[in-house]
């Protein structure tokens, strides 16, 4: 489902060159649930990004859903990420002038197809029935970030990213979450890619990558 | 693309910001305003013109002449069917017999049955039908009033005498000013003769109306006979000749007012790229997961692009319906400015085109600030620290500028209906702008400097406010600050041109009566009386008539259209055809600058005399110094060559010449005097003209006060005209600010919520805004005085060429105006930001 090659992230500041990652090189099979764990700075977030799509590796590959991401532009590797994936962030990232509904609706819009009674289900899913209408700034920071979950769930992505999605919460509210995450994956066989400080969390997951200073230490699978 | 998306995210997304871009619409509103009104109005205008057109005129044609109408006017006439009314025009004293004053009135001598087409209405109302019975006049109600009399009553006009049968409450083509020159009077073309007013040197238009038989083409008559008729120094009008030269005038107008509303829906387009801009900066988030959620650049920058549309096409609706309503208050305005009765109905076709130009003005200014949003990185919402927007240069930049420049100035152009006006109207916006930005630059400067002086916490707290993050300080300073400057160097300006002709100030002592027409043998006369009245009159000053016959030795040659010989050499036009008064002299007055050749100092000694001429009639003739003029007066011919070049200042009450003779020439030529009084009581200013006009009829007074008011009430009609228009440029500029102020809104709120929290009282906070929002207007109000002095200053020196006087106390309400403007919006705009709780704001804050 994901694969990457070599991956190297090199950022140049203050004409000082900074080597981020280091020569990343995994498989991610379809319908698995990975944390990826390690200190902050180690460069978790920049990988996520560069499984992802969203930034450009300085060299190295990736493939995504059988995509070779290098190879498709800016506007190819966003259309692949309108069909095929989802994600949840620390922040919640809700587009605070749509309801929940709305935001929920965006990627479906986004295809083309707005399925109301979909996104209502999901916003069900994650219990939120009855507060569809509500404005983000309406919800409490566990509520939204069950929104941005319905949200990453529905178009029914292959592959789901999470990059600390519990963060900005409670211990419990951040367990909560996770549970949730591993149930729609259970239900949907999503890909899911768990990006976490937090043991606990992680130990939900089946398969847990170390990153240490931009490499990997060590990929354990349970 | 999916344009399902792009339009409800678009929809979703103003819902949310709605009050924040309610105030783009409304920049758009104002401007779209204003343009709807005028246009509205001016094509109203033009069809009822060409409604009233014939009525106007009165008859199918008309001949007019300078001098009696010669043999082919006369064969012409004589060759018509149908019927005819002849007339004659000029300007005479009119007083009441038993009266005290005399007042300069328009007397027209005219035949019996015109106008065929349309009516003077009178009061009462048979008085006009009854004119031709007798020695009866019509006459303008402001001669009723001037002289003191009552319809009934007689007035004295040269010799004899005429009974006033009633007043003209409305005649066709009327146009107010025009009575302010003088009031009409109409009386028989018979008794013409009887005033005795026609002797030499009198100034009349001579002329006949005339309504053609059955079949018969006015414009091919007109045209047939056009060029036999110029020659004889005679025009011959139609009803379309007449349409077509008021349809110009007036689209001119027009055209004129437009560009001043015009600048109003510029200053919109300001306010929508700034509100935009920070709209986008509050938006980056939003776009950053879009992209994440799979949206390409261009469907989100779709997304802003056809939300500024929507919203540039609601203000454009908003603005045409307020259009519609101005329009019907645009002629209040225009009194007297125009002729014809107006046509009120909304004008739709004008109201569609502001719709549209209000949806399109948005979307080309919106352009610009919008096109960031194609490059926000979809890494921005996965993390913080990374900067959404890449740097780098993006080439769309330069293609959204064109699009813009060439948006502004295809609009003005085609407002302008003339591309060079357009252009120049264009640049000259870019100008003021640049220097409005400049200005803004140093007096923002200055602010930030104080903002760090040791003042009240308060104090400093609202300058600091002007340079948070994400301020619009220079777009609302640009704004505000145009449309102040526009009323201010249009107030200036005013100002300048009044100055010039002031004749009655304070301090004043220029003369303020002129008497004009003085046969030779009446000078001692009415120097006696002007004596008597202990008056003291300036030097009586000649006056020859005379007409060009020939240049460097060709005769000119009236009939000669001005495209029909292209390598004719020969000066054309008006400058040729004219009757020049000349005058002698040995000396230069006050009023008259040496540019080239020299003065003669020394006397006559033969050959052709010498001349000086006034620059710009050279430059009509195509003369210079050392060509040779022949002059024909009256009938005598005289030989001339010019020897110097004069710069005359017209923009006095004085009487000036375009051609000065050497002494001992015209001397014993036919001649006319003038001389000038001052006289400050006005009992005898009005005593005066009576006693001389009863003694000699054809002697002209005219009191320079009237014209002094008359000019004074033109002036100030135009630019309340043209003020009513700059008004909305200001309406503009507050939107803008107002603008501001809500997209500023949620981190004024937040700050008030902090500082509350840090327990600032309501009362400190209300002092922040005042004193925020009070610079903000300061700094407009300063800027656009700055560039209000500067453009005031240009005007005057070089289009009007008078003196400057900046007026201090305009200028100090130029910058205080705003400044209060902009601090009771702000106030108001932040009533409730006190009223909430700090949690509850800080809480809002978190979205
Ligand atoms: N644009 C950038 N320019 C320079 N350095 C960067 C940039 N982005 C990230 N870095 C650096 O890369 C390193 C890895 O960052 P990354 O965000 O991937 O770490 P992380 O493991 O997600 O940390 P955390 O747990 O704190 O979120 C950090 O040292 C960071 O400072
Ligand atoms: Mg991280």
């Amino acid at each position: 489902m994901i694969e990457c090659n070599q991956l190297t992230r090199t950022y140049t500041s203050g004409g000082r060159a900074l080597t981020v990652l280091k020569d990343i090189t995994l498989r991610i099979d379809a319908g698995a649930f990975t944390a990826i764990v390690g200190p902050s700075g180690s460069g978790k977030t920049t990988l996520l990004g560069l499984l992802a799509g969203l930034d450009a590796p300085t060299s190295g590959s990736v493939t995504l859903d059988g995509h070779q991401l290098n190879q498709l532009d800016e506007d190819g590797r966003a259309r692949l990420r309108a069909e095929r994936v989802g994600f949840v962030f620390q922040s919640f990232q809700l587009i605070p002038t749509l309801t929940a509904l709305e935001n929920v609706l965006v990627p479906l819009e986004l295809s083309g197809e707005p399925d109301v009674a979909r996104a209502l289900g999901l916003l069900s899913d994650v219990g939120l029935a009855g507060r569809e209408h509500h404005y983000p700034s309406q919800l409490s920071g566990g509520e939204q970030q069950r929104v941005a979950l319905a949200r990453a769930f529905v178009n029914q992505p292959a592959v789901l990213f999470a990059d600390e999605p519990t963060g900005n919460l409670d211990a419990r509210t951040g367990q909560t979450i996770v549970q949730l995450m591993s149930e729609l994956n259970r239900k949907h066989g999503t890909t899911l890619v768990l990006v976490t400080h937090d043991p606990a969390l992680a130990a939900l997951a089946r398969r847990t990558i170390r990153l240490t200073d931009g490499e990997v230490v060590s990929d354990t699978t349970t | 693309m999916k344009p399902g998306f792009v339009l409800t995210m678009a929809r979703r997304e103003s819902r949310a910001s709605g009050r924040r871009l309610m105030t783009l619409a409304l920049a758009i509103a104002a401007g779209v305003a204003a343009l709807v009104a005028v246009n509205g109005f001016t094509s109203n205008l033009r069809t009822s013109v060409a409604r009233q057109a014939q009525a106007m005129l009165g008859a199918d044609l008309a001949i007019e002449s300078r001098s009696e109408l010669g043999t082919a006017a006369r064969a012409l006439l004589d060759s018509l069917d149908g019927e005819q009314a002849q007339y004659v025009a000029f300007s005479a004293m009119t007083y009441a017999p038993a009266g005290t004053t005399a007042r300069l009135t328009q007397v027209t001598a005219i035949g019996p049955c015109w106008p065929w087409y349309g009516a003077i209405r009178t009061s009462p109302m048979s008085a006009w039908g009854r004119l031709a019975d007798g020695r009866n006049a019509v006459v303008d109600p402001s001669l009723l009033r001037a002289l003191g009399v009552t319809v009934g009553d007689s007035i004295s006009l040269g010799e004899t005498r005429f009974q006033i049968l009633g007043t003209i409450t409305e005649a066709p083509g009327d146009v107010g000013i025009r009575s302010a020159l003088g009031p009409r009077a109409f009386i028989p073309f018979r008794y013409l003769d009887a005033t005795g007013l026609l002797g030499f040197g009198a100034r009349a238009e001579y002329g006949s109306y005339i309504q053609l038989g059955e079949g018969a083409d006015a414009q091919r008559i007109a045209a047939d006979w056009r060029p036999r008729l110029r020659e004889e120094r005679a025009r011959i009008r139609t009803v379309a000749d007449d349409q077509n030269r008021l349809d110009n005038a007036l689209t001119r107008l027009g055209n004129f007012l437009g560009l001043v509303a015009l600048v109003a829906l510029l200053l919109g387009g300001l306010g929508v790229a700034s509100a935009i801009t920070v709209h986008i900066r509050r938006r980056i988030d939003t776009v950053a997961i879009l992209r994440c959620l799979g949206a390409t650049g261009r469907q989100v920058f779709g997304v802003y692009l056809t939300q500024a549309a929507l919203l540039g096409l609601a203000g454009g609706v908003l603005g045409a319906v307020i259009g519609l309503l101005v329009q019907q208050v645009v002629p209040l305005v225009m009194t007297d400015l125009v002729p014809a009765e107006l046509d009120t109905g909304p004008a739709w076709g004008v109201a569609l085109a502001g719709v549209l130009l209000g949806g399109w003005t948005a979307l080309v200014f919106a352009l610009l600030p919008l096109l960031a949003v194609r490059r926000v990185t979809p890494l921005a919402a996965l993390r913080r620290d990374v900067d959404p927007i890449p740097a780098g240069r993006d080439p769309a930049r330069l293609v959204a500028i064109a699009l813009l420049v060439l948006s502004v100035v295809t609009l003005a152009v085609l407002q302008a209906g003339n591309w060079r006006v357009g252009l120049g109207f264009a640049v000259g916006i870019g100008i003021a702008l640049l220097g409005l930005r400049l200005a803004a630059g140093v007096v923002i400067g200055l602010a930030r400097r104080l903002s760090r002086a040791p003042l009240a916490y308060t104090s400093r707290q609202g300058l600091a406010n002007l340079q948070r993050p994400g301020n619009q300080t220079i777009a609302v300073v640009l704004a505000l600050g145009f449309g102040a400057f526009l009323l201010a160097a249009l107030a200036l300006t005013q100002h300048n041109l009044l100055a010039t002709l002031d004749v009655s100030g304070e301090g004043v002592t220029r003369p303020n009566l002129a008497l004009f027409d003085i046969q030779s043998s009446q000078l001692d006369g009415v120097r006696g009386v002007l004596d008597q009245g202990g008056v003291e009159a300036t030097a009586p000053v000649p006056m020859v008539p005379m007409r060009i016959a020939s240049v460097e030795g060709r005769a000119v040659s009236l009939a000669r259209r001005a495209d029909s010989l292209p390598d004719d050499s020969l000066p054309r036009g008006w400058a040729v055809r004219r009757e020049y008064r000349s005058t002698w002299r040995d000396t230069l007055v006050g009023s008259e600058k040496l540019l080239d050749g020299t003065w003669w100092d020394d006397p006559r000694t033969g050959g052709p005399a010498r001349i000086s001429i006034e620059r710009d009639v050279a430059q009509e003739l195509g003369v210079g110094l050392g060509d040779n003029i022949t002059w024909d007066v009256q009938g005598r011919p005289i030989e001339t060559r010019i020897t110097s070049i004069r710069e005359v200042d017209w923009a006095r009450f004085e009487p000036n010449f375009f051609v000065v003779f050497e002494p001992g020439v015209l001397e014993d030529a036919p001649q006319t005097w003038v001389t000038m009084a001052r006289v400050d009581d006005p009992a005898t200013r009005s005593r005066l003209p009576r006693q001389i006009a009863e003694q000699w009829p054809n002697v002209t007074s005219l009191d320079l006060t009237v014209v002094q008011a008359a000019i004074e009430d033109l002036l100030g009609r135009v630019s309340l005209a043209i003020r009513f228009m700059a008004l909305f440029s200001l309406v503009a500029g507050l939107v803008v600010l107002g603008g501001t102020v809500a997209t500023s809104r949620d981190q004024r709120i937040r700050e008030s919520a902090l500082l509350r929290t840090l327990g600032a009282r309501a009362g400190q906070l209300y002092r922040i805004v005042v004193v925020e929002y009070a610079a903000l207007g300061l700094m407009a109000g300063l800027t656009a005085a700055l560039l209000a002095v500067g453009a005031g200053w240009a005007l005057a020196r070089f289009l009007f060429e008078i003196d400057f006087a900046a007026r201090p106390l305009a200028l100090v309400l130029v910058i205080l105006v705003p400044a209060a403007l902009a601090a009771l919006v702000g106030v108001w705009a932040s009533r409730d930001v006190t009223h909430r709780t700090p949690l509850e704001t800080l809480r809002r804050a978190a979205e």
